[in-house]
């Protein structure tokens, strides 16, 4: 599915970039490329730190690469803004907006005419079962139900790739089960090209299908792994023996690293 | 529920009133001249009988407040706006605005009139000058303020810039802007009553000067009563706003539950 390069729907190529701290310069994204196909869920797995958050607002467009290019669609789009949709680390719903429209007003931003992003606002929470908040303020909502409403916000997003940056990192273990097994759903119904940051192992091998393991600062890609379960997937993939000796492999090649980089 | 109604809304007006009898028999046990200071009684008998005067003179001044303080918000939020999109236009008027208001009243009074006559202009420019200035202020900071995990997301979305102005900026400085105007609103009255002191001939600052010149305590006293009813109202007008446009605050929100659940 991803081997095409001309049908990728993202591909990014030799990005590097670095900052500066304290007048030195800290790389922190080494020579990066990595492409994700049409329909296609593929997660980046690094330790805290590796530069995860820093390739996302490269991909939106926020900062420029120091070196590479984004390809969205075959597409130049490096420094563009408005291509991709996001779903932020924490919820970053507006407080002062519903919870319909928050979602609403993210679509009107990509340029939905307004009254259809309202309808399909209104549709869509109904769909997930939180018509009854649709016209409540965010905060009323528990984190879980805050995640699920800024995933629905990104998954309308008519854009061509959805990029999720840890979105159940900041929640407890079985709301975050929860939320993958509502997750996997969803998007095996919609079957989205994502790209997808997580540092749990677990959650990168339940929902993916393909991972790229990368490196502490700077970030590299330590290596490509497909992920051999069918769609569509059991939550309790974490079950089977290859599940388990996959996780194997990435924590020995996470663990090795950090072996050499602590010499 | 009502135990914390008793604590904030009666002992204070018990203190208020304690106050007041204390007063009353400190004049009627010691004697103390009526134009020295005059008794509670006296006062409010002076109040009841020079009414209408009174409520006149009060009315004009609270219509040149109102007008202070809607010149002083649409310039605050306008120039607001504008510094902080312009960032250059900051830097060059901050000394001027703040040299500004460091002008004390007393002087920059005399000399507006000297400039634009008795009418109702100087009045209104040192209304505004005055009002202008905590509004502007606040809603500046609270511009910069908004969230910065919510400018990433609307940058990540690609939305315009005008866009973060109105869905994040805008609402975020709505906490500051009210901030300001409680303040302006109780600045508005002082600077009203300073501005009719100058040189005016209907308001209660008006009205103060008759009474003082004439050595009519009671007359003063009953002026200064209606200056401090006027300033709590506006205040209070105040945070009866900023509770209506800002409710989506989560601690208000949650004590609206609690008063419903129980
Ligand atoms: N604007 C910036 N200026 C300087 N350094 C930065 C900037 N943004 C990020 N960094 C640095 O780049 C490195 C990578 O940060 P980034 O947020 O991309 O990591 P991450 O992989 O998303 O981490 P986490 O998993 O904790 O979210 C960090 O060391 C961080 O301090
Ligand atoms: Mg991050």
């Amino acid at each position: 599915m991803s081997d095409g390069a001309s049908r990728a729907k993202l591909r990014l190529e030799n990005i590097s970039k670095s900052y500066v701290r304290k007048g030195r310069r800290f790389l922190v994204l080494d020579d990066l490329s990595l492409t994700v196909g049409e329909g296609e869920f593929v997660t980046l797995l690094g330790p805290s730190g590796s530069g995860k958050s820093t390739l996302f607002r490269l991909i939106g467009g926020v900062e420029r690469p120091d070196a590479g290019r984004v390809y969205l669609d075959g597409a130049d789009t490096t420094g563009r803004r408005g291509q991709i949709s996001y779903m932020p680390q924490q919820a970053s719903l507006f407080p002062w907006m519903s919870v319909a429209a928050n979602i609403s007003s993210a679509l009107a931003t990509a340029g939905i005419e307004r009254r259809r992003a309202a309808a399909l606002a209104e549709e869509w929470l109904g769909r997930v079962g939180l018509g009854d908040v649709a016209g409540a303020y965010p905060h009323v909502l528990s984190g879980g139900m805050q995640q699920r409403v800024s995933f629905l916000r990104a998954l309308l997003m008519p854009r061509g790739v959805m990029c999720l940056d840890e979105p159940f990192a900041a929640l407890d273990a079985l709301t975050r089960a929860d939320m993958q097994a509502w997750l996997l759903q969803l998007w095996e119904e919609e079957r989205r090209s994502v790209l997808f940051v997580t540092h749990s192992i677990e959650e990168a091998l339940t929902l993916s299908d393909r991972i790229y393991v990368l490196s502490p600062a700077p970030a590299r890609v330590l290596r490509e792994i497909r992920v051999p379960f069918p769609r569509p997937r059991r939550q309790e993939v974490w079950t089977e023996p290859a599940f388990v000796s996959l996780k194997q492999e990435v924590l020995e090649l996470l663990s090795q690293r950090g072996a050499a980089h602590g010499v | 529920m009502a135990g914390s109604f008793w604590r904030r809304a009666l002992l204070p007006l018990g203190t208020l009133v304690g106050l007041i009898l204390l007063w009353q028999a400190c004049c009627m046990i010691f004697r103390i001249a009526p134009y020295t200071l005059p008794q509670p009684w006296d006062i409010a008998r002076r109040m009841a009988e020079d009414g209408p005067r009174l409520l006149d003179q009060t009315w004009s001044t609270l219509r040149l407040a109102l007008k202070g303080i809607g010149l002083g918000i649409a310039f605050g939020v306008v120039s607001a706006v504008l510094f902080h999109l312009i960032p250059g236009v900051r830097a060059a008027l901050s000394p001027i605005i703040i040299i500004t208001q460091n002008i004390p009243l007393i002087a920059l009074g005399p000399l507006l009139i000297i400039w634009f006559g008795f009418g109702i202009l100087p009045k209104l420019i040192l209304l505004a000058l005055v009002c202008y200035f905590p509004i502007a202020w606040s809603m500046l900071a609270g511009l910069g303020q908004a969230a910065p995990h919510l400018r990433e997301y609307l940058a990540m979305i690609g939305a315009s810039r005008f866009e973060v102005l109105r869905r994040l900026e805008l609402p975020a400085s709505l906490p500051y802007l009210f901030s300001g105007l409680k303040i302006t609103a109780t600045y508005s009255i002082t600077a009203a009553i300073v501005a009719e002191w100058l040189g005016a001939s209907e308001g209660i600052g008006h009205y103060l000067v008759l009474k003082s010149k004439g050595y009519d305590t009671t007359g003063v006293f009953a002026a200064i009563v209606c200056i401090v009813t006027l300033s709590l109202a506006f205040y209070g007008l105040a945070v009866l706003l900023e509770r209506f446009a800002i409710r989506w605050r989560p601690e208000r929100a949650t004590a609206a539950e609690g008063g419903k659940a129980s």
